[in-house]
């Protein structure tokens, strides 16, 4: 167990301006499971990047050695024939193209450059069956959903014969049934004898999984800690990440809760493409003044389905029901007229929905609320600029300015810039939808600050998560969703995670 | 000294563009031993590409959005042929025929923009559709046949100059005085836009480089006004032309419009959720192209006293070859008005310098197809490295 398969030395590499490693050194057993942890901007990526030659020799300085040879990595190819497979976190699969297409693609089963299909499906299936995927081949990978398609990308990866598998956030995207899966499918894989590093933010996942733990902070090696060896807890590896104690992970808050501000009653939603399929059964909820209500619920629960077809209708047909401003009814036929009358929605999807990448901060920031810094529809750019440097500053935006493009910020400044843009709109209810998806512990504290003083300036918060402890820590009530359906409501004193789990299971019948 | 660097870095795209043309410029001034820049040549210059530079205005918009808009040829030959019938065939007054040519354009962009906007067929094929129907269509309202002359009140539009109100002889007073006018609300708006920046307490140039940059944008203005008055002075053409490039400028730079046009190319989904009514303004901009390749159509018409079926051939690939050039993105959410006039007039210089050394019209297209790879090959090299 103790023979070291992979040593990377003092590896430093450096971007225009930043220097991104700085004599980084990473030792990794032979078949164990090594989680790389840190904040974001840490460096993790980059270092992966690094090893699988993503960035070629000669980019960066140092060594690596893999199985005790020292490798000059020009491409991933190169690094793959040696066996290091990396899975990213943003899946390269083709959404048109069959499971076995996708898994031989630039490997194909093939003589002459004629393609063997039978010796392609078979293969296929011998794969599938190691990863417990129990799929037909040709099965196009649109038609099976995200925890499926890791497991492709990970069969692929065995198709490699693949020694060193590393995982960028493999669990970022996927419900707690499937992550469960793809953390046992590691600890399985393990006892074949491959090696893992694994890269997440979920410490609870990789303290189930991991044998060490190394932590990069600020693109340097702070420490490697061995699971094993007893007494690691996840307070001690965020003391690692952050450097410091983060005693409170959830700040402080005395809620000052007022009257009803807004209020859903009857609402039906069916599905955009499939007129008879209901989305949405009969939702009421309400949310007060100052008071911050959680919506927890499991993935295809209709969480974000809710948030968007109340955001002026952008989800959904035949859409029915109610809406109630402070008591008065009102209608949202499209996004303009929810954001005039005080609604802000903050996707889960950032950079997909949230964020105009190549557009700079202060674009971004004003996009929702150009009408309020112009006249005649001539918008005031220095008024804009004024408005986007406060937020910047009250924020805590870390950018060398406002002109930065969005597309070069980390996750958790780039969460920033979508709640300053939508709190620019001068909201009286914001709809969060899983505001820390993919944020590291630092980041996500400055956040929970953020949803609280927004809470205490009297604005009604409804906060959309997959994370039970989040909803428990920040939350005043919550509701608990299922299949479309809203299966309880909790107080926050009587919450706890195993009965909100209890309503997410609640099926109908 | 670093906002300078950072400042030059910003600008390199646009500016390596406007050195491109003066470097093409100069070329084709020496290949041509001085005529290039003589004044009857630039006028020409500006006659020759009005019609192009016309559609390159309405195109960049279309390509912002995330777009194309193969039609615009067939659709200014169309518009062209309509004119020539109302005003030869039917003797309806110039502005009343200009009036419901310019509709007609507008009808004909809101039936391909409902297409694309609302039914969300890409536009790519709606426009080649156009392009095929449009084509059709004109050669059977003209039935083959070219219709002309039309009258001087129409060919005005394209081949007039303002009248010299001074009546100075050799030099046309009237264009030196503009030129001059022109000059001082330049030094004057360039002051003021200072001035609030400075309030606000935002970085700004240096003194020296921003007295340095007026200098060079003033003496522009005077020495071209100047070479103008001495041939014919201000063509009508270069008015209109000059009004639409101001307009459009502003438009897309300074207003809500402009921003949410921006928005739509560089990511639709968020821009929806900010409440951008998608739909609605990519529908508006190809209402907007139509409207501009009716007027390219009309100027072209002008230009060339009849009304032809083979009017506007290629247009389209002038007009989209002069936006890639001055620098907008193939994917959207990148371009400018002014970049796509720089694209248009490298197109301009080029085929006209290549015309007067005497290059076959073969190999005029192999170069000019090489310069527009050139141009955007060197557009993403430069964004890799920026990266």
């Amino acid at each position: 167990m103790s023979e070291i398969i992979l040593e990377m030395k003092s590896i430093t590499k450096e971007f225009p301006g930043v220097k991104a490693l700085e004599n980084v050194n990473l030792k990794v057993k032979k078949g164990e499971i090594h989680a790389l942890m840190g904040e974001n901007g840490a460096g993790k990526s980059t270092l992966m990047k690094v090893l699988s030659g993503v960035y070629p020799i000669g980019t960066y300085t140092g060594d690596i050695l893999f199985e005790e040879k020292v490798c000059e990595f020009k491409d991933i190819k190169q690094s793959e024939e040696l066996g290091i497979v990396i899975i990213h976190q943003e899946l390269a699969l083709i959404p048109d193209l069959s499971i076995a297409e996708n898994i031989f693609l630039g490997n194909e089963q093939a003589n002459k450059g004629i393609i063997n299909w039978n010796e392609t499906t078979l293969k296929t299936k011998e794969l599938l069956t190691k990863v417990g995927l129990s799929e037909n081949p040709h099965t196009k990978i649109t038609d099976i959903g995200v925890g499926k398609q890791q497991l492709v990308e990970i069969a692929k990866a065995l198709s490699k014969r693949v020694k060193l598998l590393i995982l960028d956030e493999p669990t970022a995207a996927l419900n707690e049934n499937d992550s469960e899966n793809l953390l046992n499918l590691l600890l399985e894989l393990k006892k074949q004898g491959i090696t893992a590093i694994i890269i997440s933010h979920k410490l609870n996942e990789i303290l189930k999984v991991a044998d060490s733990i190394t932590i990069l902070r600020d693109g340097q090696t702070i420490e490697t800690l061995d699971v094993h060896g007893g007494n690691i807890t996840e307070e001690r590896v965020i003391k690692g990440m952050v450097g410091r104690d983060l005693t409170n992970r959830y700040p402080k808050r005395e809620p000052r809760i007022g009257d009803v501000i807004f209020e859903v009653k009857n609402w039906n939603v069916y599905h955009p493409l499939h007129s008879d399929r209901k989305v949405l059964d009969n939702i009421n909820f309400n949310i007060k003044k100052g008071e911050i209500v959680g919506i927890a619920g499991l993935m295809g629960a209709g969480r974000t389905e809710l948030a968007m077809s109340l955001f002026g209708k952008s989800f959904g047909q035949k859409i029915s029901g109610n809406i109630y401003l402070n008591g008065d009814e009102v209608q949202f036929k499209n996004v303009s007229q929810a954001i005039k009358k005080g609604l802000a929605y903050v996707s889960e999807d950032r950079k997909g929905n949230g964020l105009i990448l190549m557009d700079d901060i202060r674009k971004n920031i004003s996009l929702p609320s150009l009408f309020s810094i112009s006249r005649n529809n001539v918008i005031n750019e220095n008024q804009e600029i004024v408005e986007a440097e406060k937020f910047r500053e009250k924020l805590k935006i870390k950018t060398p300015s406002i002109w930065q493009e969005a597309g070069n910020l980390s996750g958790g400044n780039q969460q920033k810039v979508v709640l300053s843009k939508w709190m620019f709109s001068k909201p009286e209810i914001l709809i969060l939808d899983e505001p820390t998806r993919g944020i590291d512990v630092g980041a996500k504290f400055d956040i929970y600050t953020i949803i609280n003083q927004l809470a205490d300036e009297g604005k009604g918060v409804l906060v959309i998560s997959s994370e039970l402890p989040e909803i428990l820590g920040i939350c005043d009530r919550v509701y608990v969703m299922s299949e479309g359906r809203i299966t309880g409501e909790v107080e926050r004193k009587d919450a706890t995670q195993e009965n909100l789990m209890k309503f997410m299971t609640k099926t109908r019948g | 000294m670093q906002t300078l660097v950072s400042m030059a870095k910003k600008n390199l795209r646009s500016s390596s563009m406007i050195i491109a043309l003066v470097f093409i410029m100069l070329l084709f001034q020496i290949l041509t031993e001085g005529i290039l820049l003589k004044p009857l040549n630039v006028t020409n210059l500006i006659l020759q590409n009005s019609y192009i530079l016309v559609l390159a205005i309405g195109m960049v918009l279309v390509i912002i959005t995330g777009h194309i808009d193969l039609s615009v040829g067939s659709i200014a030959a169309f518009v062209g042929a309509i004119a020539g019938i109302l005003i030869v065939t039917y003797h309806v007054s110039t502005p009343l025929a200009i009036i419901i040519s310019l509709l007609i354009g507008a009808i004909i962009g809101a039936w391909q923009g409902f297409w694309i906007a609302y039914v969300k067929i890409p536009a790519f094929i709606v426009t080649l559709a156009g392009m095929l129907l449009f084509r059709g269509l004109t050669m059977v309202v003209l039935q083959g046949q070219s219709i002309a002359p039309f009258p001087k009140s129409f060919q005005g539009m394209s081949s007039g100059f303002i009248p010299d109100l001074f009546g100075g002889g050799e030099i046309h007073l009237l264009t030196i005085v503009i030129g001059v006018v022109l000059s001082v609300i330049l030094i004057f708006t360039e002051l003021k836009n200072r001035r609030t920046q400075l309030k606000y307490q935002f970085d700004v140039s240096p003194t020296s480089v921003f007295v340095a940059k007026l200098a060079v944008l003033v003496a522009i203005l005077l020495v071209f006004s100047y070479v103008l008055s001495t041939y014919n002075g201000i063509p009508n053409i270069l008015i209109i032309l000059a009004l639409l490039i101001l307009i459009y400028t502003f438009v897309m730079r300074k207003t809500i419009v402009g921003r949410h046009i921006y928005a739509i190319g560089g990511n639709e989904k968020a821009a929806q959720l900010s409440g951008v009514k998608t739909k609605k303004v990519t529908f508006w901009v190809f209402v907007n192209m139509g409207v501009l390749s009716a007027l390219s159509g009309l100027i072209f018409a002008a230009r060339l006293n009849a009304a032809t079926p083979k009017a506007g051939n290629l247009f389209e690939l002038d007009a989209i070859a002069a936006c890639f050039i001055g620098g907008a993105s193939a994917y959207g959410g990148i371009g400018t008005v002014p970049g796509a006039i720089i694209g248009g007039l490298v197109m301009g210089v080029m085929n006209n310098g290549m015309s007067l050394i005497g290059l076959g019209i073969d190999w005029q297209q192999a170069i000019k197809g090489l310069v527009l790879l050139a141009a955007v090959a060197f557009d993403i090299y430069n964004k890799n490295k920026a990266s």
